[in-house]
């Protein structure tokens, strides 16, 4: 057996130790931290099977933003939670036969698929790659030949945000401001910013794109509030209502745009296909209002602020 | 001999990891804990990018290495002094109470 295989099985362990680890950790805390771990090894997972753009979204949002999500969350939790009431004796064995049940068709679905599909599409989108008005076969496909997917998914991101707003969470507990991490977090914002604008350029040629590129800006956005370096983003002010909408809105637009553009009499018109001339300008602008709204989506569901609800 | 070399650097990079690793797991507290897990961070990860770089011989990527290396050491600094606070707030507080 080659090194290869012994360190991709090794990866496949630990995964699952580490799943395992994190549902049956006793501290939440701990739990939380076996989670970012597991998110990161995922990540190293996904660069092995060659997806880098499903590795660096993982890493960014999976184990890092996620992770900062559930300590946020804990933070906020009281000092000690009641153990939860014991339930009658049968819902020990109703959770297992729902488990059996739920596992015999998920192992049955996987053993359908088949290893090497038969009908690849993989051929018919390169061949159309040229035209895509990207070089990247990924953001080919998530920005335009399965564009809809994305708004959808820029839509879900919305609907999340605005589900939260609903949620009465307590108030954190007071925050320190330490000295050190103010003055860290303030020289980390370049970096970040730059680093987040490069991975969203270099999304039209290499792995990268606008998730990617969100979760960095979040990730600095989130710092800076987190050390008090921010004011409250309230939810009513314009410009944040303004951001969060731009990823959705200038996907609408793009589309109308090349309704309008793409119209001709007696053709049958295809919702969200970009006119060619205009296919590399109309992506780039999508993916850059994509990366702000996800940015501060992201960076808002992560804070949560709560001041502006209750005053 | 630049194989060997490499090879060597490569090692002694693991082995600081592993000993960082053992002291993470093994030592007492927070102050001692911290220290052993940065010298991994800092001084394992330097090896294997020099061990890296010597196998290579790509300057490109040895100097994207060195600045990643630059980064890891930052931050690894910067969270080390900040959980050392928080422990050192936590134990002060403990102590306190039990007065």
């Amino acid at each position: 057996m080659s090194g290869d295989f012994w360190f991709d099985a090794l990866l496949g362990v630990l995964l699952l130790v580490l799943a395992l680890a994190t549902i049956q950790a006793r501290q939440l805390a701990a739990a939380v931290m076996l989670y970012v771990v597991f998110g990161l090894m995922l990540a190293l997972a996904w660069a092995r099977l060659g997806a880098a753009d499903l590795a660096l979204a993982e890493a960014a949002i999976g184990a890092g933003l996620t992770g900062a999500l559930l300590f946020s969350a804990l933070a906020r939790q009281p000092k000690s939670i009641t153990p939860p009431v014991r339930a009658g004796k049968m819902a020990p064995l109703a959770a297992l036969m729902l488990c059996i049940s739920m596992g015999t068709v998920l192992g049955w679905t996987l053993w359908q698929l088949p290893l090497q599909p038969a009908h690849s599409q993989l051929p018919a989108a390169l061949e159309q790659l040229g035209s895509s008005g990207t070089e990247h076969l990924v953001t080919a496909v998530l920005l335009n030949f399965r564009a809809w997917d994305t708004l959808l998914e820029l839509l879900v991101l919305l609907l999340a945000l605005l589900g939260t707003r609903l949620v009465a969470a307590p108030e954190p507990a007071a925050l320190q401001h330490w000295p050190l991490a103010r003055q860290w977090s303030i020289r980390l914002l370049p970096l970040l910013v730059l680093v987040a604008f490069f991975v969203l350029w270099r999304g039209a040629t290499a792995p990268g794109g606008a998730f990617q590129a969100g979760a960095l800006l979040a990730a600095a956005l989130v710092v800076l509030r987190l050390n008090g370096q921010l004011p409250m983003l309230s939810f009513g002010a314009w410009w944040v209502r303004a951001l969060i909408l731009a990823g959705v809105l200038a996907f609408l637009l793009a589309g109308l745009l090349s309704l309008w553009l793409n119209w001709q009499p007696e053709q049958a018109v295809q919702w969200l296909s970009w006119p060619l001339p205009l296919a590399k300008g109309l992506i780039l602008l999508i993916e850059l209002c994509a990366t702000l709204a996800i940015g501060l989506t992201l960076t808002l569901l992560v804070v949560g602020e709560r001041k502006e609800l209750t005053a | 001999m630049m194989a060997w070399l490499g090879g060597v650097l490569l090692m002694l990079g693991l082995l600081f990891f592993l000993a960082g690793s053992f002291g993470v797991l093994r030592f007492p507290d927070v102050f001692s804990r911290l220290h052993a897990v940065t010298k991994a961070d800092t001084l394992g990860l330097g090896f294997i990018v020099l061990g890296l770089g010597v196998l290579q011989q790509d300057w490109q990527r040895f100097l994207l290495m060195l600045l990643i290396w630059g980064l890891v050491m930052l931050s690894g600094t910067i969270s080390c002094q900040l959980l050392g606070q928080y422990g050192r707030d936590q134990t002060r507080d403990h102590e306190e109470s039990a007065e």
